[in-house]
């Protein structure tokens, strides 16, 4: 790793994993947390107002570490790429403006006021802070994922010759992507799978915990965790259908406008004119160039690509040769046991997360917690199968893409920063490295802080009236840093 | 206007808005050992800023993001070349934030003490590098024809970059000792009340010396009048101060921040990043900017959107416009 290059493109990796571990519990949390708070001014139920500032704390712990990564994002186009930020610049550049001009703008004011709104405005307004910020979240994810979907298939820009870089010429075109109408929602569907795993993981531990403690009589305490238990159950499988179901969908437009990605994610070598088989599982050789053996499931991929059992599949050698054709001689195959593995782990692990949540809240349905050693490790892993789903998910898109930084237009290796040196370049990876690993150490111990503490006891905040906003008096604010 | 010049003028005032909101919350984080004096002054200070210093850093973001949408080859100029600097102030914003966040959420006082520091050092950092990234705008930088910086980090701590480092870390000290002194009450509100007029008079210096450099090195009238306003305001601001009246001293620090950021982009147009090299090119808002198209979208946008910012966010201050003082900290941090 000598050039500026590698360690241009590890950085963005590790940190933008790393940020993406945030960004889909902040998209899903947000949205619970409004939820439990509707439901608490609804029902008048004091459990529903317990879990909205027990899972609004660790929603409080996880957004800060979101914002703050958030902004390292923003300026590493900048700072590694600054030849891609020239030539892509008139058409990417915008979503990214509007992006923080619209949603964090938005988000991190709302926040603010959710935060301290507790004893400052009426409950109904109050409630209406997280609903914005969730709103906030998905104008979020709409803009940046705008911005990646014309990085997979650029559309509606002309190449000017004379300034040497892709020019917008529809903004709302760029906003429609086809390519973004598939991943937007398998994006947001599979935050709010995240985020409901997550949520019966926490509740299903505190669950068995307190049954524990207090023997089969005790019932308060679990009816608590229990509607947290249901709440998330039945939110992450319905999340789970809709990505499977527009994961399907973006299979398709993959197969469409990036035939390589598909074939990549197969290792479908040579074309198949019909009936190509969906690979399960696979042994190659070490290069990743051949299989020795494979378990697959005859013309499913056909399926999957295109919508029919007998439709033709192209593989990665004659794509490959048609791109040399295309945009002359060079590498066009993305690293194959990357793609390959990446799309079945996104896959198998997102299903498996689910699938654990789910049996969690199986295994708590009647007022009885497993005391199994294996059941805590089930409601720790529940959850990081699910973030790391996202991971890979995002790992074989990008890595699918490659060579190319913009599909067909730019190469990754023309988009770095020509004027770093490799010295700033590892100063840059080791410091944010390191923060980040210091970081997410102190996060964890703070989740398991408060998951362990568990919901504290019901505390009525202050019914205020329409005039009482943010008045005077001389009373302790009700939470405070 | 042209449409290069709106979205100069707009990204000037995203620069505006974050030196006049995040500078106080700077200064608040910068003064936290010397302004309180126990653990519930310590949390004092802090409250007041919790609710709007995510909000007010959100002006660094779109301004950052608008660089990169309506003028491509500055966003990309100024962040390759300016690596170092904009590496330690992303360090230290994220310390900064995160501390904010988690200082409260345990009791134990090592852990409390680590993030105090980490809020002084993470705001300490962005005060002085934010100085010295402007002040090597304006001055010049070796830009060669491809448009990229040729120099190292030594080649921004030149002495005019130290004085810009200087005058945005004084300035930021005193816009953050007036807003304490504004949104307090008790015995701290008067400390911060004597200490703002203190810094206000050093910063005054400062700040003179750097400006008057600004306009001599490539000011014009326009800028020379807003220079001098805001070294009006600034002198006001502290003599405000001086006689108790902390409503209008805020206003003279927020002004003077406004005005001063509004001349250095006075002073700058129509370069955005003037080049030193013999054969280097200058960036300017014409051989910088994104397409017509491309300015014409975000212009209206931004249109709509820019004043509901700025009204909701002035909300947010209406709603958390009472004076706190100690006795509205309760004893343990609640959760």
């Amino acid at each position: 790793m000598d050039s500026i290059l590698d360690i241009a493109r590890w950085q963005f990796g590790i940190i933008t994993i790393y940020h993406f571990l945030f960004v889909p519990l902040t998209i899903g949390l947000s949205a619970l947390v409004a939820l439990m708070e509707t439901f608490w001014l609804r029902t008048g139920r004091e459990d529903w107002l317990r879990l909205t500032k027990f899972i609004g704390t660790l929603f409080l712990i996880n957004i800060a570490m979101g914002v703050v990564t958030g902004i390292v994002q923003e300026f590493q186009f900048g700072m590694n790429w600054s030849d891609y930020s020239r030539f892509v610049g008139d058409v990417f550049g915008a979503p990214l403006a509007v992006e923080a001009l619209l949603a964090f703008f938005l988000e991190s004011t709302f926040i603010g006021l959710w935060i301290f709104g507790w004893d400052k405005v009426p409950r109904k307004l109050h409630v209406s802070f997280m609903w914005i910020v969730h709103v906030g979240t998905l104008a979020s994810a709409w803009f940046i994922l705008s911005a990646n979907s014309w990085m997979q298939h650029p559309v509606c820009y002309v190449y000017n010759k004379t300034t040497g870089r892709a020019e917008l010429t529809d903004f709302w075109a760029v906003m429609f992507n086809k390519v973004q109408l598939g991943a937007f929602p398998h994006v947001l569907f599979a935050s709010y799978m995240t985020a409901a795993v997550f949520l019966v993981a926490v509740c299903g531990w505190l669950y068995g915990r307190r049954a524990k403690e207090a023997g089969e009589q005790a019932d308060g305490e679990r009816g608590l965790y229990s509607r947290g238990i249901r709440l998330g159950a039945a939110v992450a499988a319905i999340a789970f259908v809709a990505v499977a179901f527009t994961g399907d969908i973006q299979g398709k437009i993959m197969t469409d406008v990036q035939p390589m990605k598909m074939a990549s994610a197969e290792a479908l070598w040579n074309t198949s004119d019909t009936c190509a088989p969906f690979s399960v599982f696979t042994i190659g050789t070490r290069d990743g160039k051949h299989k020795k053996w494979a378990l697959e499931v005859p013309c499913l991929l056909s399926f999957l690509a295109t919508g029919k059992f007998d439709q033709r599949v192209q593989g990665i050698n004659n794509l490959q040769a048609e791109y040399s054709e295309q945009f002359g001689p060079g590498q066009y195959t993305p690293i194959i046991p990357v793609t390959y593995w990446s799309f079945r782990w996104m896959m198998g692990l997102g299903a498996t997360g689910v699938g654990g949540a789910l049996l969690l809240a199986w295994l708590t349905r009647r007022g009885r917690a497993p005391t199994w050693r294996w059941y805590s490790w089930l409601t720790v892993l529940a959850p990081l199968f699910a973030l790391f789903g996202n991971s890979v998910g995002w790992v074989f898109t990008e890595m699918g893409r490659q060579p190319w930084v913009v599909f067909g237009l730019m190469k990754t290796s023309s988009a770095v920063s020509p004027n770093v040196s490799p010295t700033e370049a590892w100063i840059s990876i080791v410091g944010l490295t390191l923060l980040y690993a210091v970081l997410a150490v102190v996060e964890v111990k703070l989740l398991l802080h408060f998951i362990r503490k568990g919901a504290a006891p019901y505390a009525e905040p202050p019914d205020l009236g329409w005039r009482d906003i943010g008045k005077d008096d001389d009373q302790p604010m009700t939470f405070a840093y | 206007m042209e449409l290069t010049t709106v979205w100069f003028c707009l990204i000037a005032l995203l620069w505006m808005g974050y030196f006049v909101l995040e500078g106080f919350d700077f200064g608040v984080g910068m003064l936290l050992p010397f302004l309180a004096r126990d653990d519930r002054e310590r949390r004092l200070m802090i409250n007041t800023i919790a609710p709007v210093w995510d909000g007010n850093e959100v002006w660094l973001i779109t301004a950052g993001g608008a660089t990169f949408a309506a003028f491509p080859e500055w966003y990309a100029t100024l962040f390759s070349g300016f690596y170092l600097p904009l590496l330690l102030i992303l360090l230290a914003l994220i310390v900064r934030g995160v501390a904010f966040e988690f200082r409260h959420q345990r009791s134990d006082k090592s852990w409390q003490a680590w993030w105090d520091r980490a809020i002084v050092v993470g705001s300490f950092v962005p005060a002085l590098l934010w100085g010295v990234a402007f002040a090597n705008i304006v001055r010049g930088v070796p830009i060669d024809a491809d448009k990229n910086f040729q120099g190292t980090i030594w080649t921004l701590l030149n002495p005019i970059g130290i004085l810009g480092g200087l005058t945005t870390l004084t300035l930021f000290l005193t816009h953050g000792a007036m807003f304490i002194g504004l949104k307090t009450d008790g015995e701290i509100r008067r400390r911060a009340r004597r200490l703002s007029v203190v810094l206000g008079s050093i910063a005054a210096v400062v700040a003179v010396i750097f400006l008057l450099w600004t306009e001599v090195h490539t000011g014009d009238l326009v800028s020379a009048v807003l220079f001098i306003g805001a070294a009006v305001c600034l002198v006001g601001g502290v003599l405000a101060a001086a006689s108790g009246k902390e409503g209008l001293a805020f206003t003279g620090t927020f002004l003077t921040l406004g005005l001063a950021v509004a001349g250095l982009f006075e002073a700058l147009f129509p370069a955005v990043m003037p080049s030193t090299l013999a054969g280097g090119v200058s960036l300017t808002v014409h051989n910088a900017s994104a397409t017509h198209y491309t300015l014409k979208v975000m212009t209206i946008i931004a249109a709509i959107f820019t004043p509901l910012v700025v009204l909701y966010q002035a909300w947010t201050y209406w709603v958390f416009r009472r004076r706190l003082s100690v006795q509205h900290i309760p004893s343990e941090a609640v959760h």
